[in-house]
């Protein structure tokens, strides 16, 4: 096999022989055609671009995509082929004739000309796209685990059988990975191993389900989806408020909150009659986009760009549909509207914000305690204000005399005097306000007459002073407290909503659109939805309650897809992002509506979908494929196995830093700074920033929090295919490129980290060599090592052990990276050798790997 | 160092076939060495995911220098005479009209003349400023388009669009089209480099990542930012107290722990694991081997006008150029300094000078090495500056501007000599063979041997390309 199209001819080959269908377009001869896994991608694909949905693209007045008019046009006539003109024209051999047209680059296959042949004879029957036709449950056997009985329908049909259960360390590792993000220790995965009671794996299971940390790893897939970052991404990408809202999402998993919840909270926590502080820092959803505060920005285009941003939001995060697409067009291969797309950015022209500059602070996050701290502060400002307000006539009038005289004796303030020994502040302070004075009271500016009466309050009298005193004391004491709370942008809803005008082109400077009301896709709604809150638009509100209903057919479809890559490291459907046209029919369909249907039936219950899912038989398979297999299934489709990839970006890191100790286990909290390559920042400007690592516990803390700057992310998340967040990011890269061979090996997080686990290791626990080295393999692979594995370490720690007795001074260079103390007691030659061990480990690829 | 055995290129080149049947395409290896075995296609010459190229290519590479910020092209490339009469006098209303300003809107708009001359250069006499007398000096080696377009006025969307074709975060920059497409010449460097200069001004630009970034291609394909302080390549340095002997060792153990796994995990991804180490471990060496200029002749550096270690525009043509010879397929400098909303008269000259002597320098030894034939070299902005006067940021500068910019390129069949396209008489609007992003895109592609039209990826449902969904023109006016 020297190039790749012989081996695709073996390929297709082997699916051949094995009756296996690797993507929808290959047919079975023997059995009737289904438009929607085997003609719809071939029309899709070819055809729909000119004789599809947009109307402003249609050629020749043909659609494809509607089967009346395919067929009053006489492009289909059902069951005869021969007479069918679409047939003529895909087989013509006249460049002027064939279709597709030579210059749009498509090209039908013989195979696929074939399909479309077969499939008009069979009677050319048409399917709603899969995806908007509701999910329908299959009824599973009782006592069965449904995701097992529909997996294992499906290999039966095309010969192939499942793997055998993992082992049990393998099965724990994978359960970490995937519910915590976290790996067990060697004592974990010991105890799990020698557990022989039935329920065994399930008592894990809920273990893991409880654990704290299952929100943290739950939310990372979340956060990419809504594009959360610490910053607002355009120009000089300045910090803003948003990360109580990254704490909102984490305790919202850890809680279990029901899914339908979780989606009203953010897209309209801020309209609920039972909103509160939490509704409304579930809201921050709506304030996630890049902003600018780019000079010379204008305000319409910026206007256009976030309602544009938050339409490709909520087609990412829950519908499953590229929206984007009809900003400037009609979709070309959904039936998704520019009218669609206007009307859902309406929905959000109520949202109060700056367009241009700097975003507020934000709503003050309080704890019980602080509210009623908060509140007893106010309290008391308010009284002292009172007291105030009581003699504030009477300091007034001391005012007014106070000037007049100055006037009439023409008194020089005492900071002015020629003697006077007063600070320059308090001379060029005295200054401004001699200057305020000259002006008469009706001519001054607002800041001169404050300048006055300050300085007449603080230098020109001491009348009321007790009462003047409690006031300042009583502001400043509520003033620390609330200053200290933690702010986050939320959503606030104004009466003067913005007009939304479909944008002809997209063009923003065009105002001669037709100006749009809130409505949900046409497509989409069987029936008319009222508005709840009895007003005459529908609001943010309607728009989440329709999200998750039972009348949207995307949204459980989309998420529990989403969910299953987390489980088994592809969707069903494999582009997570378009459940339309242009995405992929699911592999199984059945299974797919199954977890949509149940997510809904459980009351949109996410652990216990977790729970399903990975307690099944099909989860727990082996994921090592055999050579036949692997042939049969190269990317695992079928889930006759499971599956291998490695950790996600925050992953490897928490990976490091628990098998290390160093990890600070602390849940939510600001963003941290881990270490960053010195300048890394130096690119940015408006203002210059430069980038203080964090000291103490905060640089030791999960990926998860690392804090988000969206023009330059963190160069060790990136390398590891951590998204930017600059759009909604369903699926992430998973790459395998140098620049992670560089992270692990030359990041001082990375570097440290092998220094304190080996420290760890040569501290936890005295012994020789050989049960060190055990030991160490154990922390980070939680197996013991074969006989070559441990010959090769072993012979690495020989050799710096050596080398460094005779190079002292590299060693103690070495053990200076990072912050973490040196542990005491520990020779430094030693402790170098072995810092080398625990480096190799760290950078294994098992250890990074998922299994 | 014995690494890339027999087995594991055989296992790479199994995965590499694996993955080569994958719709999502991800399928070549970046800059990884791949051997040939067999036949060999285009693909496995350059590791791209083209098998064979519709037009013979021109250009093997790209040198994209970017002057981030928008310099006038009033005072550099394009003379107009009226507008020196008009100045003062307020902009007739019959240009303006309807227009999006930026920092300008809502003001009154004043003329304002060149604020330097202009001289006749080269066989051609072609016109220039006064503050690019090196360019002039080589005039008749460039094409200069005084007639481009685009569609942003603000920096960040429009160096967006400039790189990817999109104001929209998220697409692929020309560089990674380039490497995902074609792959790259080199082994043991990154095949697209991003290097950024400061100059001695005020206002830096602030440049994003994302001009650099794959968008939805494979992560392999980002730009690699080639920093002129600390480590060259973010993470290069092994640890303090690491030789690159220790560092040698610790690497080859992690292949062998690896290849033993390999043998009952039986999954591919640890073949490629394995070979990035490798790469990872080559590059240590061969990123400071090319950044280090001290060994190029005094005369080369004098020509530049460049230290070694200075950071400078200069010192980064320079680099560019041993990037060329070594292979990379996309070098993009960035100047950060050009965006005169005020002190257009002072800055000006000063921005001018940092590159002037360094752009001509590039092409001469480009062309003495004989690779001026098949690199391109493209000179651009984001965007132009407004024939009106901005007052209201401090002493007189131009505002960004959309309808006008002039650029140059050189090189790689490029019509040298020859200036194209004219703006009106105020230099407001390009008029005369207009020139946009895409079609700036759609031509440089074909110079590479690349059909802009097929050159796609599937993304969001659609076959998305460098040049978007509008129609593209291949300017073959501008071509030999």
């Amino acid at each position: 096999m020297t190039n790749p199209s012989v081996f695709r001819v073996v390929l297709s080959f082997v699916y051949a022989a094995i009756g296996f269908t690797p993507c929808a377009s290959v047919t079975f001869a023997a059995e009737k055609l289904e438009f929607n896994r085997d003609i719809r991608p071939i029309l899709s694909d070819n055809c729909f671009y000119c004789h599809g949905p947009d109307k402003n693209h249609r050629e020749a007045d043909l659609r494809l995509d509607v089967r009346e008019e395919a067929i009053h046009l006489k492009a289909i006539v059902p069951s005869k082929p021969a007479e069918s003109k679409l047939l003529d024209r895909i087989l013509s051999k006249d460049a002027s004739e064939v279709m597709p047209p030579p210059e749009s680059h498509k090209k039908l296959t013989d195979q696929q000309k074939e399909t479309l042949r077969l499939w008009i004879e069979q009677g050319a029957e048409y399917q709603l796209h899969w995806s908007y036709e509701k999910p329908i449950k299959a009824s599973i056997p009782a006592g069965k685990n449904a995701i097992d009985t529909l997996v294992q329908s499906r290999l039966e049909k095309i010969g192939l059988k499942p793997s055998a259960p993992a082992d049990r360390r393998v099965l724990i590792r994978r359960l970490y990975a995937d519910l915590i993000g976290l790996p067990p220790t060697p004592e974990q995965v010991a105890a799990f191993v020698n557990d022989t009671s039935a329920n065994a794996y399930d008592k894990l299971v809920e273990q893991l389900l409880q654990n704290p940390h299952y929100g943290e790893r739950m939310a990372i897939g979340w956060l990419d989806v809504v594009r959360f970052a610490d910053t607002i991404g355009y120009h000089s990408d300045n910090p803003r408020n948003v990360w109580p809202y990254r704490d909102w999402v984490i305790q919202s998993f850890n809680e279990n909150k029901p899914f339908d919840r979780f989606t009203i909270e953010q897209i309209a926590g801020d309209l609920l009659p039972d909103k509160n502080q939490s509704t409304l820092i579930g809201s921050a959803f709506n304030r996630l986009l890049l902003s600018t505060e780019e000079g010379g920005a204008q305000p319409k285009d910026y206007e256009q760009r976030m309602l544009t941003d938050r339409v490709r939001a909520v087609g990412a995060a829950w519908l499953g549909q590229t929206t984007g697409c009809a900003q400037c067009h009609d979709h070309k291969f959904d039936p998704f509207t520019m009218r669609d797309f206007y009307a859902l950015g309406a929905f959000f022209a109520d949202i109060q914000e700056p367009i241009i500059g700097k975003r507020e602070d934000g709503m003050a996050i309080k704890t019980p305690d602080q509210e009623k701290s908060l509140a007893d502060l106010e309290a008391s400002l308010a009284k002292a204000q009172k007291e105030y307000d009581a003699i504030r006539k009477q300091l007034e009038s001391a005012q007014q005399q106070w000037e007049s005289d100055i006037a009439r004796y023409s008194i020089t303030l005492p900071e002015l005097k020629e003697d006077s020994k007063a600070s320059k502040e308090a001379k060029d302070r005295a200054k401004n306000v001699s200057k305020a004075l000259e002006k008469s009271a009706k001519d001054r500016k607002k800041n001169e007459t404050d300048t006055i009466r300050d300085y007449f309050l603080s230098q020109g009298t001491t009348l009321f002073q007790e009462q003047r005193d409690a006031l300042a004391k009583a502001q400043s004491a509520k003033d620390s407290l609330y200053n200290a709370l933690p702010k986050c942008l939320v959503s606030t809803s104004t009466k003067d909503k913005r007009t939304v005008r479909i944008l002809p082109r997209g063009d923003w400077m065009d105002e001669s659109g037709e100006v749009m009301k809130p409505a949900l896709p046409q497509y989409l709604v069987q029936s008319k939805m009222q508005s709840s809150s009895g007003e005459t638009e529908l609001t943010r509100h309607d728009l989440a309650r329709w999200i998750v209903s039972r009348d949207n057919p995307l949204t459980s479809r989309t998420v529990m897809n989403r969910l299953w890559k987390q489980f088994f490291g592809m969707g069903l459907s494999k582009v997570l992002d378009d459940l339309g046209a242009q995405g992929e029919p699911p592999v199984n369909p059945e299974l797919l509506d199954w977890l949509a249907c149940e997510f809904m039936d459980s009351g949109w219950d996410m652990k216990h979908m977790v729970r399903v899912i990975v307690t099944s038989a099909t989860y727990q398979q082996s994921s090592v494929a055999s050579p036949e297999a692997l042939a049969a299934d190269p990317y695992n489709r079928e889930l006759a196995r499971q599956s291998t990839y490695r950790l996600e970006a925050e992953l490897v890191r928490d990976n490091a830093l628990a098998i290390s100790g160093l990890l600070v286990a602390k849940v939510g909290g600001p963003s941290a700074k881990p270490y960053q390559p010195e300048d890394y920042w130096d690119n940015l400007n408006f203002p210059r920033r430069t980038y203080p690592a964090d000291a103490g516990e905060s640089q030791y803390r999960r990926g998860l929090y690392t804090w988000w700057q969206r023009s330059f992310l963190h160069p060790s998340m990136l390398a590891f295919d951590a998204p930017t967040r600059e759009e909604c990011c369903a699926e992430r890269n998973r790459s395998n490129i140098p620049q992670q061979a560089l992270v692990l090996l030359n990041d001082p997080t990375y570097v440290e980290a092998a220094r304190v686990f080996a420290a760890n290791v040569l501290r936890e626990k005295s012994g020789s060599d050989d049960e060190l080295l055990r030991r160490a393999w154990q922390r980070a692979l939680q197996r013991e090592p074969t006989t070559s594995e441990f010959a090769t370490i072993q012979k690495l720690l020989i050799d710096r052990r050596a080398a460094y007795r005779d190079d002292p001074k590299s060693a103690a260079q070495l053990l200076k990276v990072g912050i973490a103390p040196i542990l005491e007691g520990i020779e430094l030659t030693e402790l170098a050798a072995w810092t080398h061990v625990t480096r190799v480990l760290l950078n294994l690829h098992e250890t990074i790997t998922r299994s | 160092m014995q690494f890339a055995t027999q087995s594991t290129q055989a296992m790479n080149r199994q995965s590499f076939l694996r993955r080569s049947s994958s719709v999502l395409g991800s399928i070549a290896f970046a800059w990884l060495a791949q051997p040939s075995l067999g036949v060999r296609t285009l693909e496995d010459r350059t590791r791209g995911v083209l098998r064979s190229l519709p037009y013979a290519p021109k250009a093997k590479r790209v040198i994209w220098l970017t002057m981030a910020g928008g310099p006038s092209q009033l005072e550099l490339f394009d003379y107009k005479p009226k507008l020196a009469s008009m100045d003062g006098k307020p902009m007739p209303e019959s240009f303006t009209r309807g227009q999006q300003l930026a920092q300008l809107q809502g003001q009154a708009l004043v003329c304002q003349g060149p604020q330097f001359r202009f001289q006749r250069f080269g066989k051609n006499q072609t016109e220039l400023s006064e503050l690019l007398p090196h360019i002039g000096s080589m005039v008749d080696e460039i094409c200069i388009v005084k007639s481009m377009t685009t569609e942003a006025i603000n920096h960040d969307p429009a160096h967006m669009f400039m790189n990817t074709g999109s104001q929209i975060a998220g697409r692929p920059s020309m560089g990674s089209w380039l490497t995902y497409g074609l792959g790259a010449e080199t082994e043991d460097l990154p095949g697209f480099v991003v290097m950024i200069s400061t100059g001695e001004g005020r206002t830096p630009q602030p440049i994003a990542a994302r001009q650099w970034n794959n968008g939805f291609l494979p992560s392999k394909h980002q730009g690699v930012l080639l920093r002129s302080k600390g480590d060259p390549v973010l993470y290069l340095q092994s640890p303090p107290g690491i030789s690159t002997e220790i560092q040698s060792r610790d690497v080859e153990a992690i292949a062998s722990l690896n290849r033993f796994h390999d043998m009952t995990a039986r999954d591919p991804e640890i073949a490629t694991r394995i070979a990035q180490y490798e790469m990872a471990f080559q590059m240590q060496t061969s990123v400071p081997d090319l950044v280090d200029i001290r060994n190029e002749s005094s005369k080369t550096l004098e020509s530049y006008g460049c230290q070694p270690g200075d950071g400078s525009f200069a010192s980064n043509c320079l680099l560019a150029r041993r990037l060329a010879e070594r292979g990379t397929r996309f070098i993009q400098l960035y100047h950060r300094d050009w965006d005169h909303h005020s002190l257009l008269r002072e800055e000006l000259p000063l921005r001018a000078k940092e590159v002037d002597r360094a752009c001509a320098a590039l092409i001469t030894d480009l062309k003495q090495r004989g690779m001026l034939d098949d690199t391109l070299v493209v000179w651009a902005g984001e965007f132009g500056r407004t024939p009106m006067k901005q007052s209201n940021k401090g002493p007189a500068g131009r505002d960004h501007h959309n309808k006008a910019m002039s650029i140059w390129l050189a090189g790689a069949g490029v019509r040298p000599g020859f200036v194209y396209g004219a703006t009106d008489e105020l230099g407001y609007a390009a008029n005369e063979n207009v020139m946009t992003v895409h079609d700036l895109h759609a031509t440089m592609l074909y110079l590479l041997g690349i059909e802009h039209t097929s050159f796609s990826y599937k993304f969001q449902g659609l076959d998305a390309r460098l040049t978007g969904v509008e129609a593209a023109r291949i300017v073959k006016d501008i071509l030999l």
